[in-house]
C-alpha cells in the first residue's frame, strides 16, 4: 500500500496576531511552526494505515527550506519518506500550490507506483483556502471526500464518514483516491525520542518547482478588531458565585 | 486600576520568585506602603519562574551561593513547598569523578552533610531506569529537592498583602522609571504614576530594559536553555505526587533528568548559546506559550537526545513514550555567573534583584530586603554586588561573549584559577608590551592584563632548584607555573619588578574628605600629610566590607587604592558615604594613574639609582609616601608592601608608564632583579607574610577579631561598624584566623598534592570543625611560602582548636593529608620581626 500525506508549514500564534511593517505577512520572529491539526491527523492516519497493511508512506511539503522542519516531525511520527517542494517562502495560490503537487505525484507515481490514497488537511491553518486538495483530485482525475472524521480501508475501497447534524454521512470511494480531513479523525500520537532520532536520517527527496504566474495578488493582511484571548472577570471570592451560576446555565450545564 | 497607590515607600517590579520574595520581606521586616507590580498576569506572568524546572542542589563551590541556597531552602520548606527528592550528579569520565571529589569537599566546607560518593552500582539502585554501565560513578546529595516557585510567590504574596503593607498590581506595566538629581523619584505603568523613595527592579530577564529607563545599567543577557518533557512512562505509573525519584544531573553532557509525575523533564545547558535582547521577547498576547517560552529548536537538541537515550534508555528509548512538550526557555545569564543584587551605582534608590536562580530566589528576595531596611546582609554578597561592574563589563559586548563562554560551564568542571577566553586585552597597563617581550603569562582582573608570571623567568629554576616547588599532579599544576615560586625566591633575595595596574585609585578632596574617610575608615585617618594608612572598612554589624590604603597627600586630598576585583563597590560605598554639601570631591583616577611594585632586599639599591631623592630607611620611613624624580617622570613612592618585603609602590601617570619600567628595569638589572607576577604579589608573598585578603579572608561574616587584625585602640571617631566592632572586642571570638601548613602532601598514589582554597579542614579523623556560630573551618586562602618551603592554608578555627601545634586534616580531592596549626592570629610565618619591610 501507498499513502502520501500532504502537510503546510504555518506559524504557532499566541493570542495576539502581530503583523509586518508592510502588511504583507505575520510577523514571526516569535513564533515557532508546526502543521495545522487536520495535517497532523492525516499525518496520523496515514501512518496506521501502512502500519496495518504494510507499504510505504511519505510526506510531501510545498514551502521554503524551513519545512523540511515539519516533514522531519511528520517522519517522526512515522512517515517512511518526505517530498519538499521548496519555495523562497512567499505564499503560493491554491491552483500553483496544487499544480506543483500533482506534478510531484505523478512523477513519483511513475517511478513507484500509484498512492491508493492521498491525505489533505481540510484547509491551512494560515490561508484556510479549502482549495488544494480538491484541485488536486480533480487533476488526478481521482474520487475525493472532504471534511471527514472517519476514513477506513474497505475491501479496496475507501469508507469516508463525514459529520452532519443528527449522525454522519458515509461515502465509499473506489482507489486510488484523495481525502481531506479534520482534526479529529484519529488522536495523533507523540513522538518518542527513538522515532525523532530516526526521522533526522530519513530521505528527503528535495526539488525546486518553477512558480508559474500567480492568479491572485495579495494586497494586505488585516487583523480583525477583536483578536486574541480575551477573559472576563466575573467576581472575586465567594461575591463571584452568582456570576458563575449564570454562566453554568446559560451554556446549558446546569 | 484606579486602585493602583499613587505613593510608594517601595516599587518592586516583577513578580517572579525574586519579586514575590522581596515584596515580601520588607513588608516582613517592617516596611509598609511596598507596591509589587507585574505586566503579566497572576500567579504566573510568564517569566523564566513560570517554566523553571524548580529542583534545587544545594552543593555549590561557591560559599555565597551555596548559602543563599540554603536560606531559600529554609524557606520553602517553611512555605510547605518543598519536596525532598535527592539528587545525583553522575561522572561520564574519570575527570569528572575528580570534580566529584571537589564537589564533595565543597558540601562538607560548607555543612551540606549528609553527602557522598556512590558507585555505578549504587546510582542504579537510587534511579532504577538508568543505564549504569555508562557512567562511572555519582555525587549523591540526598537533601536536594524541587519546590513549588509559583505557590512560594503566591505564599509569599499573599502574607504581604495579609499584613496590610503590600499591594500587589498585576496587568500593570511600567513604561518609565523618572530619576531626578541622581535619585529615582516615579515609576510610571500603564495604570498610573507611583511616586517612589525605592524601586527594585527584578525583572528577571526583561531587568535591562528597565534598567534603561532610568539611565543605569543591569548587565546581564536573556539566553536559552533547552528543555523537553516526554511520558508517560511506566515508572512513574504509581506516583503520587511530582517526584519520587532522585534527579540525575548528567554532567559532562551539561544535562539533567527528572521526574515530572508521570513524565521525565529532559534539561541542557550544552547546546549552542543562544543570546537575545530584553526587546527580542514577545509580550504576554503575542506569546503563543508564553514570553520566556521560546519555540524549541530541534537541532540544537539532537546530540542531547541521543545522550539522554545513552543515560535512560528504558525510558527515553521507549517507543511508547512521547515527547509532550519542548521549549527553548529563557533565563539570565551574566557575564561572571553571579546574581546582579544591590543599589545601582548610577541611580540612588534604584535596587537591582537579577540574574537568580529559583534555588536563590527567597533567599535573595531577604537579604535585598536586609540590606535596604538594615543596611547589610546576614549573608555577604560581595560577589553578587550590583556595584561591581567597571564600564566596559557593561557592554552588550562584554555580556555576550562571556556568557557565551560560560553557558557551555553551567555542569563544566571549572578551575579556580581558570581564566576567560573571550574579550581579553581590554585594559592593558603601560608595561604591557615589555612583559610581552618578556613571555608574561598573563591573567585578567577587573578586564586588566596581568602579568601571573614571566616565562623569561625559567633560568630561575634551574638556579633554585630543588627550592621551587614543582607539581605533578596536572590538575594542581594548571594555571600555575614553579616559575612562580622562583620568581618568590628571587623577589626575597634581590628585587621583584611588579605590576599593579588593577587596582582601583580614588581621589577624594576638600574640606568635607577627612571627615567623609574617618566615617567609612576603621582606622585613624587623620594621620600627617605623607603618611599611608592601611584600614578595614566595615560593615555596619563590624565585619568587613573592604581593605585598602589610604594616601594623605595634603590636609584635604587623600587618595584611596584598592584592589581592582571589588573597586567599583569600594569607590561606591565611598561615594554614598560622602556629605551632601559638596564639600568632598571624589575622582576616579584608575585610568590616570598605574602603579608599579619594586621590593626585596636591593629595591633600595635599585630606586635610589635613579633617583636623587632620599629614599633611606630614615629619610623615607615606612608607610609614608612622597613624590620624587626617577629621570623625568615625577612618581609617587608610596613605602608599604603587600609582599612584605623592602620596596615601594610606584605610581605613576599612565603615559608615562613605560617610561618608569624602563628606567627601573634597567637599574634592576644590574642588582639581579626579575619581573615577577601576581602569583607572587597575590599568593605566595603576602601568604608567608599572612597578610589577609578581601574576599577570601575578610568578608562581613567574620568580625576584625576574629580576623585577627583588631590592633591598638579604636579611635574615638565614629565610623560604619564602630559599636559593632567595640562589643566584638569585649566578647571572646567565636573563631580566629590561623594559618596552616601542610604536612604530607603525598596522595594514596603517591604524588604530591595541593589544596587550592575552599577545602574543608577537620580533625585528624576527619570530622569537621564547627564554631558556636554555625560556621565550618574551610581553606580562606592556599598556596605556596616558597621563602619559608611549606605550603599554607589560612583557615578559621574555632578557640578550642586554635592552639599552635594543633594536628588537624585538609580534604583535597577525596584525600585527607595532614596538616599543622603554625600560627594562632595574624603573625606571619616569614619574617616575624618583619625587619625587611622596616629596613
Amino acid at each position: 500500500m501507498r499513502v502520501l500525506v500532504c502537510v503546510k508549514r504555518v506559524p504557532m500564534t499566541g493570542g495576539r496576531i502581530v503583523l509586518t511593517d508592510d502588511a504583507q505577512a505575520i510577523e514571526t520572529k516569535h513564533l515557532g511552526f508546526t502543521v495545522s491539526p487536520h495535517e497532523e491527523c492525516g499525518v496520523e492516519e496515514a501512518v496506521r494505515l501502512i502500519e496495518a497493511n504494510a507499504g510505504e508512506s511519505v510526506v510531501l511539503t510545498l514551502g521554503p527550506p524551513e519545512a523540511e522542519e515539519q516533514l522531519r516531525d511528520a517522519m517522526a511520527l512515522g512517515a517512511d519518506r518526505a517530498i519538499h517542494l521548496v519555495t523562497d517562502g512567499d505564499e503560493w495560490d491554491a491552483q500553483s500550490t496544487a499544480g506543483a503537487i500533482v506534478e510531484a505525484v505523478r512523477s513519483d507515481e511513475a517511478a513507484n507506483g500509484a498512492f491508493d490514497l492521498v491525505f489533505f488537511g481540510n484547509e491551512s491553518a494560515d490561508s484556510g483556502g479549502y482549495q488544494v486538495g480538491i484541485r488536486v483530485a480533480y487533476a488526478l482525475g481521482r474520487p475525493v471526500a472532504t471534511g471527514l472524521k472517519g476514513v477506513a480501508l474497505e475491501g479496496g475501497a475507501a469508507r469516508c464518514e463525514q459529520e452532519v447534524p443528527g449522525g454522519r454521512d458515509v461515502f465509499v470511494l473506489p482507489l486510488p483516491a484523495v481525502v481531506t480531513v479534520l482534526e479529529g479523525l484519529n488522536l495523533p500520537r507523540y513522538p518518542s525520542v527513538p522515532a525523532k532520532l530516526r526521522a533526522q536520517r530519513k530521505p528527503v527527496d528535495a526539488s525546486s518547482p518553477t512558480r508559474p504566474q500567480p492568479r491572485l495578488e495579495k494586497l494586505r493582511l488585516v487583523v480583525p478588531e477583536s483578536q486574541g484571548k480575551e477573559a472576563e472577570i466575573l467576581g472575586h471570592g465567594p461575591d463571584a458565585a452568582p456570576a458563575v451560576v449564570e454562566v453554568l446555565q446559560r451554556i446549558g450545564v446546569a | 486600576m484606579s486602585d493602583l497607590p499613587r505613593q510608594a515607600r517601595a516599587v518592586v517590579i516583577g513578580c517572579g520568585i525574586v519579586g514575590n520574595s522581596a515584596a515580601y520581606h520588607l513588608a516582613e521586616q517592617g516596611w509598609s506602603d511596598v507596591v509589587l507590580l507585574d505586566k503579566g498576569p497572576l500567579p504566573n506572568p510568564g517569566g523564566s519562574t513560570g517554566h523553571a524546572s524548580n529542583f534545587i542542589y544545594p552543593v555549590d563551590h561557591s560559599k555565597e551561593m551555596t548559602q543563599l541556597t540554603l536560606e531559600s531552602v529554609r524557606q520553602y520548606k517553611e512555605m510547605g513547598v518543598f519536596t525532598e527528592s535527592g539528587g545525583i550528579e553522575v561522572a561520564r569520565t574519570e575527570e569528572r569523578l575528580e570534580e566529584l571529589k571537589r564537589r564533595v569537599a565543597s558540601a562538607k566546607a560548607w555543612g551540606i552533610e549528609p553527602v557522598s560518593l556512590v558507585t555505578p552500582a549504587e546510582v542504579k539502585k537510587l534511579v532504577p531506569f538508568i543505564d549504569e554501565t555508562v557512567i562511572l560513578g555519582g555525587f549523591y546529595t540526598p537533601s536536594v529537592g524541587v519546590v513549588d516557585s509559583l505557590r512560594a510567590g503566591t505564599i509569599m504574596r499573599e502574607r504581604g498583602q495579609e499584613s496590610g503593607r503590600l499591594t500587589v498590581s498585576a496587568n500593570t506595566e511600567v513604561v518609565g522609571i523618572d530619576v531626578e538629581a541622581g535619585r529615582v523619584r516615579r515609576v510610571r505603568t500603564t495604570e498610573g504614576d507611583i511616586e517612589a523613595e525605592i524601586v527594585v527592579i527584578a525583572c528577571g530577564v526583561w531587568s535591562p530594559k528597565l534598567a534603561r529607563m532610568a539611565g543605569a545599567s543591569i548587565p546581564l543577557t536573556p539566553a536559552v536553555h533547552q528543555m523537553i518533557d516526554i511520558g508517560p512512562t511506566h515508572w512513574f505509573a504509581d506516583a503520587k505526587g511530582d517526584i519520587e525519584f532522585p534527579i540525575v544531573r548528567d554532567m559532562d553532557t551539561n544535562m539533567y533528568e527528572r521526574q515530572h509525575g508521570s513524565g521525565l523533564e529532559i534539561g541542557s545547558y550544552a547546546h549552542r548559546a543562544i543570546l537575545y535582547e530584553p526587546e527580542d521577547l514577545p509580550s504576554v498576547e503575542e506569546a503563543s506559550l508564553s514570553p520566556t517560552e521560546f519555540p524549541f529548536t530541534q537541532e540544537d537538541f539532537n546530540l542531547q537526545m541521543e545522550q539522554a537515550l545513552e543515560l535512560m534508555p528504558s525510558i527515553v528509548g521507549d517507543e511508547t513514550v512521547g515527547i509532550k512538550h519542548a521549549i527553548n526557555g529563557i533565563l539570565s545569564l551574566t557575564p561572571d555567573g553571579m546574581p546582579i543584587l544591590g543599589e545601582l551605582p548610577e541611580v540612588k534608590g534604584l535596587w537591582s534583584a537579577a540574574a537568580v536562580w529559583i534555588k536563590e530566589g527567597p533567599g535573595v528576595g531577604k537579604s535585598l530586603a536586609e540590606w535596604m531596611v538594615h543596611g547589610e546582609s546576614h549573608i555577604d554578597l560581595h560577589s553578587s554586588d550590583a556595584a561591581r561592574f567597571w564600564e566596559h563589563q557593561k557592554s552588550s559586548a562584554h555580556v555576550k561573549a562571556r556568557t557565551g563562554e560560560g553557558f557551555n560551564k553551567t555542569y563544566g568542571i571549572v578551575h579556580p584559577l581558570e581564566q576567560w577566553a573571550s574579550n581579553r586585552d581590554v585594559r592593558l597597563s603601560p608595561y604591557h608590551a615589555r612583559e610581552q617581550e618578556l613571555g608574561a603569562v598573563f591573567f585578567e582582573a577587573a578586564g586588566w592584563e596581568r602579568p601571573q608570571w614571566y616565562e623569561s623567568n625559567a633560568p630561575l629554576l634551574d638556579e633554585y632548584g630543588d627550592r621551587v616547588g614543582r607539581r605533578e599532579a596536572e590538575w594542581d599544576a594548571r594555571w600555575w607555573s614553579p616559575i612562580i615560586n622562583a620568581e618568590h625566591l628571587a623577589m626575597r633575595d634581590r628585587a621583584g619588578i611588579f605590576d599593579l595596574s588593577a587596582f582601583a585609585i580614588f581621589d577624594l578632596s576638600g574640606p568635607g574628605a577627612l571627615d567623609a574617610l574617618q566615617r567609612v575608615s576603621m582606622r585613624q585617618v587623620d594621620a600627617a600629610v605623607g603618611r599611608v594608612v592601611y584600614t578595614p572598612w566595615l560593615s555596619p554589624s563590624g565585619g568587613f566590607k573592604s581593605d585598602l590604603t589610604i594616601m594623605r597627600l595634603g590636609d584635604d586630598h587623600f587618595r584611596v587604592v584598592t584592589g581592582g576585583a571589588h573597586g567599583m563597590a569600594d569607590y561606591k560605598w565611598l561615594r554614598d558615604n560622602l556629605p551632601t554639601d559638596g564639600s568632598a570631591q571624589l575622582a576616579d583616577l584608575t585610568s590616570a594613574w598605574s602603579t608599579l611594585g619594586l621590593w626585596g632586599p636591593r629595591a633600595r639599591d635599585i630606586l635610589s639609582s635613579v633617583t636623587s631623592d632620599d629614599v633611606s630607611h630614615e629619610g623615607f620611613p615606612f608607610a609614608t609616601c612622597r613624590t620624587i624624580e626617577i629621570g623625568s617622570v615625577r612618581v609617587l613612592a608610596s613605602r608599604i608592601s603587600y609582599v612584605g618585603d623592602l620596596g615601594w609602590e610606584l605610581y605613576v601617570p599612565i603615559e608615562q608608564g613605560a617610561r618608569l619600567w624602563d628606567i627601573v628595569w634597567e637599574a634592576g638589572r644590574a642588582h639581579g632583579a626579575a619581573p615577577c607576577g601576581i602569583g607572587v604579589y597575590g599568593t605566595t608573598g603576602r601568604l608567608e607574610k599572612c597578610y589577609r585578603a578581601f574576599g577570601t579572608e575578610l568578608e562581613s561574616e567574620y568580625t576584625v577579631v576574629e580576623a585577627d587584625m583588631a590592633w591598638g585602640k579604636v579611635k574615638e571617631q565614629d565610623f560604619v561598624g564602630k559599636e559593632a566592632h567595640l562589643r566584638h572586642r569585649e566578647e571572646p571570638p567565636a573563631a580566629i584566623l590561623c594559618t596552616l601548613t601542610v604536612d604530607d602532601h603525598t596522595s594514596s598514589a603517591g604524588v604530591a598534592r595541593f589544596p587550592m582554597g575552599r577545602e574543608p579542614i577537620l580533625t585528624r579523623d576527619g570530622n569537621p570543625i564547627v564554631d558556636s556560630k554555625g560556621r565550618r573551618s574551610y581553606v580562606t586562602s592556599a598556596g605556596a611560602a616558597p621563602s619559608v618551603g611549606k605550603h599554607v592554608l589560612m583557615a578559621y578555627l574555632p578557640p578550642e582548636r586554635a592552639e599552635t601545634g594543633a594536628q588537624l586534616a585538609v580534604e583535597y580531592m577525596g584525600e585527607q593529608y595532614p596538616v599543622t596549626l603554625d600560627v594562632v592570629g595574624s603573625a606571619p610565618i616569614f619574617d616575624p620581626e618583619n625587619t625587611r619591610i622596616r629596613s
